[in-house]
C-alpha cells in the first residue's frame, strides 16, 4: 500500500510548535524516525541499577501510601457486572476498612458502558477532574486490540465522556505504527482528543495507551511517546494489562525520559502510567524510584503518575498492616475485589 | 588421573519448592557434637518467614483437594526415597548428631516406619475422627475433619535427646500433612543437616512446592514472627520447651491459632498428631419423606 505523504495532517498545537505549519505524514515521519535510537543495555542495567534501591522504614511508609494515592484501581474483564464495579469503587472509597487513616486511590479504571455504574456508585466522591476525590477512567477506541474504524472508536469515547468519565484511556492503532502509517496513528490520536471534549468545552484527560508488549522494540516505544504527546496525550501509558510483556521497570524509564525531554523542551509536564504485571509494593516502590530520579519528584502526583493495577492495592494494603500492626497480615484481611 | 578434590556442599533453605539462600545473606556454622567444624547453614529471618508463608498458603488448595488416598501415596513415597539415601542420612546423623553407626540406621529405620505409618493414615483418619451425629429431628449429621490450613511449627531442638536430628522433624511434619496441611517448620538449629537432605528427598518426591517448606536457624529469633503471622492458622511448638513459647502462645491467639504445646524428646505417632491440625465441618442434611 502507497502512503500519502504529502496529505496535511490534522493541526495539533504541539505539533505544529515542533515540526512547524507544514504538518505532514512525510515531516512527522523524518521526526520520528529522526529519533535517536535507544541503548537498550544501557536502558536496562539503568533499570536494574534502580531496582536496587535499598528503601529505609520511614521511607516506606510514606512510599506505600503515595503508591495507593497513585492507583488507577482497575477491573477490565468480559465478567465485569455493575455489582463488580459497585464493590470496586466501595474499595477505592475505603481501601483498608480497618484503618480509615489509608488513603484513597486516584481513579477507578472500568470499560466505557460501565462508567455511569462507577459514576452512580460514586456519588458524592467522585471527583469530576477536581482536586480532592475519585476520579472515573474509562477505556475507549475498541480497547484493548484498537481494530476499529475511526468513527467506531470516536464514538465509543464520547459515549464514556457523556456518561462522566473524567479520563479516557484510549489504544493507538499498532497495525499502522508497526506499518510506519505514523500519520494515521497521529491523526486518530488528534481525532480522538477532540471526541474527550465536553458540552462546555472543557476536555477529559487523555491517556494513550502504547501498548509497548507489541512494538517490539525500545526505538518503537521512544517513537510511540513521542508521537503521542506531539498529537496531544496528556498521559502516555505503557500497556492494556493484556499482552505480555506489559510494564516492564526499562519501558517505563524510557517513557518517562521523553517525557523529561519534553519537559526541558517545552516547559510542559506529561505524565506516565506504566499497567499491567506490577503485583508488589516491592515492584510498585521501585517505580516510584525510577521516577523520582528520572523526572523529579515533583511527578509523583495523581495527575503526572499512576499505577494501573488491581491487585497491588492488596498487597500493598498487607504491607501497610504489617507496619502499623508490627506482624506479618494475610489475605483474609483484605477484600478479594 | 589425579585425586579428586573435595567439592563442600552449600546448606541452603527450602521454601515453595526452591531452595534459596537466606534473604538475610547470613550463614552459621554447624559443628560435630564434639565442636568441630562441620559446615555452614543458611541462617533464615523473618522475612525468610515471611516467604516460607506466602508459599504454604498458595500450596494450600493444591494439596488439601487432593484426594486422601493421593496425599498417602505421596508420604509413602517420601518413605521410598528416604530409603534410597540412607547413606547420606547416616552420614549426617553420625557427624552432626553425634550418634554412632547402629543408632544412626536405628533412627532411619524408624522415621521411615513413621512416614508409612501416616501414610497409611491418609484416607482413613477421617472415618476414625469423623462421626455421623445422632440428632433430634428428620436429618443426616455428620461431622467431618478438615485441614486447618498453613501450621508453622518448631521442630524438635534439644542436641542431646536421641532422634531429634531426623526423626523428630519427620515426627511433627508427616502428620500435619496427612490432612492436607501446608507446613513451615524451623528445623534443630544445632542438628540442621538433616533437615537440609530431608527437604532434597521431599523435592524430588511428588510433594508439591510449597507444601512443606524447611528454614534452618534460630527458633528465637524466628518463631515469634509465625507465631503472630495473621495468615498462619497453626502452631506446633514440639520444640519450643526452651523458648518464651507462654509468648508465642499469647500472639497466636490475636488471631485464634491452634497451638500446640512443647514436648519433650520426639513425639510419639499418634492420630491425635493428626486431628489437632483439623477444623470439624458439620453439615444438617435434611433426610426425604420416603
Amino acid at each position: 500500500m502507497t502512503i500519502d505523504q504529502s496529505v496535511a495532517l490534522a493541526p495539533a498545537s504541539r505539533a505544529i510548535q515542533l515540526i512547524g505549519t507544514d504538518l505532514t505524514e512525510k515531516s512527522l515521519k523524518l521526526h520520528l524516525d529522526g529519533l535517536s535510537g535507544v541503548d537498550a543495555v544501557g536502558l536496562e542495567s539503568r533499570a536494574a541499577g534502580l531496582a536496587t534501591r535499598s528503601i529505609k522504614t520511614t521511607s516506606k511508609v510514606w512510599a506505600l501510601d503515595t503508591i495507593i494515592r497513585l492507583i488507577d484501581l482497575t477491573t477490565l474483564e468480559g465478567a465485569d457486572t455493575p455489582g463488580k464495579v459497585q464493590s470496586l469503587v466501595a474499595k477505592a472509597m475505603n481501601p483498608d476498612p480497618s484503618d480509615p487513616t489509608t488513603p484513597r486511590v486516584a481513579a477507578v479504571c472500568v470499560y466505557g458502558d460501565l462508567v455511569a455504574d462507577a459514576v452512580a456508585a460514586l456519588g458524592s466522591t467522585h471527583a469530576a477532574g477536581g482536586p480532592t476525590g475519585i476520579n472515573v477512567a474509562a477505556v475507549a477506541t475498541a480497547f484493548p486490540s484498537g481494530r476499529a474504524s475511526l468513527a467506531v472508536k470516536l464514538a465509543d469515547t464520547a459515549e464514556a465522556v457523556a456518561a462522566g468519565a473524567d479520563e479516557i484511556d484510549m489504544v493507538i492503532d499498532r497495525g499502522a505504527f508497526l506499518s510506519g502509517r505514523y500519520g494515521l496513528v497521529f491523526e486518530q490520536i488528534v481525532a480522538v482528543k477532540e471526541a474527550c471534549r465536553r458540552a462546555d468545552g472543557s476536555y477529559a484527560h487523555l491517556k494513550v495507551i502504547l501498548e509497548t508488549g507489541e512494538l517490539n522494540t525500545y526505538d518503537n516505544v521512544r517513537r510511540a511517546s513521542w508521537l503521542a504527546i506531539l498529537a496531544g496525550a496528556d498521559f502516555i501509558k505503557t500497556s492494556t494489562g493484556k499482552v505480555q510483556p506489559a510494564a516492564t521497570l526499562p519501558v517505563t524509564l524510557l517513557m518517562l525520559q521523553v517525557v523529561n525531554d519534553w519537559y526541558r523542551l517545552t516547559g510542559e509536564k506529561i505524565g506516565v502510567k506504566p499497567a499491567g504485571g506490577i503485583r508488589s509494593s516491592k515492584d510498585a516502590i521501585r517505580y516510584l524510584v525510577t521516577v523520582a530520579e528520572t523526572v523529579g519528584e515533583e511527578w509523583l502526583v495523581p495527575h503526572l503518575f499512576r499505577f494501573g493495577a488491581s491487585s497491588l492495592l492488596n498487597d500493598v494494603l498487607l504491607q501497610r498492616q504489617k507496619i502499623t500492626t508490627g506482624h506479618y497480615s494475610g489475605p483474609d484481611y483484605v477484600t478479594i475485589d | 588421573m589425579s585425586a579428586h578434590l573435595t567439592i563442600p556442599k552449600t546448606y541452603k533453605l527450602y521454601i515453595g519448592g526452591a531452595f534459596p539462600r537466606s534473604e538475610s545473606g547470613r550463614t552459621y556454622e554447624v559443628a560435630t557434637r564434639k565442636g568441630a567444624f562441620l559446615a555452614n547453614a543458611a541462617k533464615a529471618s523473618r522475612k525468610d518467614a515471611r516467604d516460607s508463608v506466602v508459599a504454604a498458603r498458595a500450596a494450600v488448595s493444591g494439596w488439601a483437594n487432593a484426594t486422601a488416598y493421593n496425599r498417602g501415596q505421596v508420604l509413602y513415597r517420601i518413605a521410598e526415597l528416604l530409603e534410597g539415601r540412607r547413606a547420606q542420612f547416616v552420614d549426617e546423623l553420625r557427624s552432626g548428631g553425634g550418634l554412632s553407626e547402629a543408632q544412626a540406621q536405628r533412627e532411619i529405620d524408624t522415621a521411615i516406619d513413621v512416614w508409612v505409618w501416616y501414610a497409611g493414615w491418609a484416607d482413613k483418619y477421617l472415618q476414625v475422627t469423623g462421626n455421623g451425629n445422632a440428632v433430634s429431628g428428620p436429618y443426616f449429621n455428620i461431622s467431618t475433619p478438615e485441614p486447618t490450613g498453613v501450621v508453622a511449627m518448631v521442630a524438635p531442638q534439644d542436641p542431646d535427646v536421641k532422634g531429634t536430628g531426623l526423626l523428630g522433624l519427620v515426627s511433627v511434619i508427616a502428620p500435619v500433612l496427612v490432612s492436607g496441611n501446608t507446613v513451615v517448620v524451623i528445623a534443630n538449629e544445632s542438628i540442621p543437616l538433616p533437615a537440609i537432605s530431608l527437604a532434597e528427598v521431599l523435592a524430588t518426591s511428588d510433594v508439591p512446592g510449597g507444601v512443606v517448606n524447611i528454614l534452618t536457624g534460630s527458633p528465637a529469633e524466628i518463631a515469634p514472627w509465625l507465631a503472630s503471622h495473621a495468615d498462619v492458622n497453626a502452631l506446633d511448638l514440639a520444640g519450643a520447651g526452651d523458648l518464651d513459647w507462654i509468648d508465642l502462645q499469647i500472639a497466636a491467639a490475636d488471631t485464634l491459632k491452634r497451638v500446640l504445646p512443647p514436648e519433650s524428646g520426639v513425639p510419639a505417632p499418634a492420630v491425635d498428631r493428626i486431628q489437632f491440625f483439623t477444623e470439624t465441618k458439620t453439615v444438617w442434611h435434611p433426610k426425604g419423606i420416603i
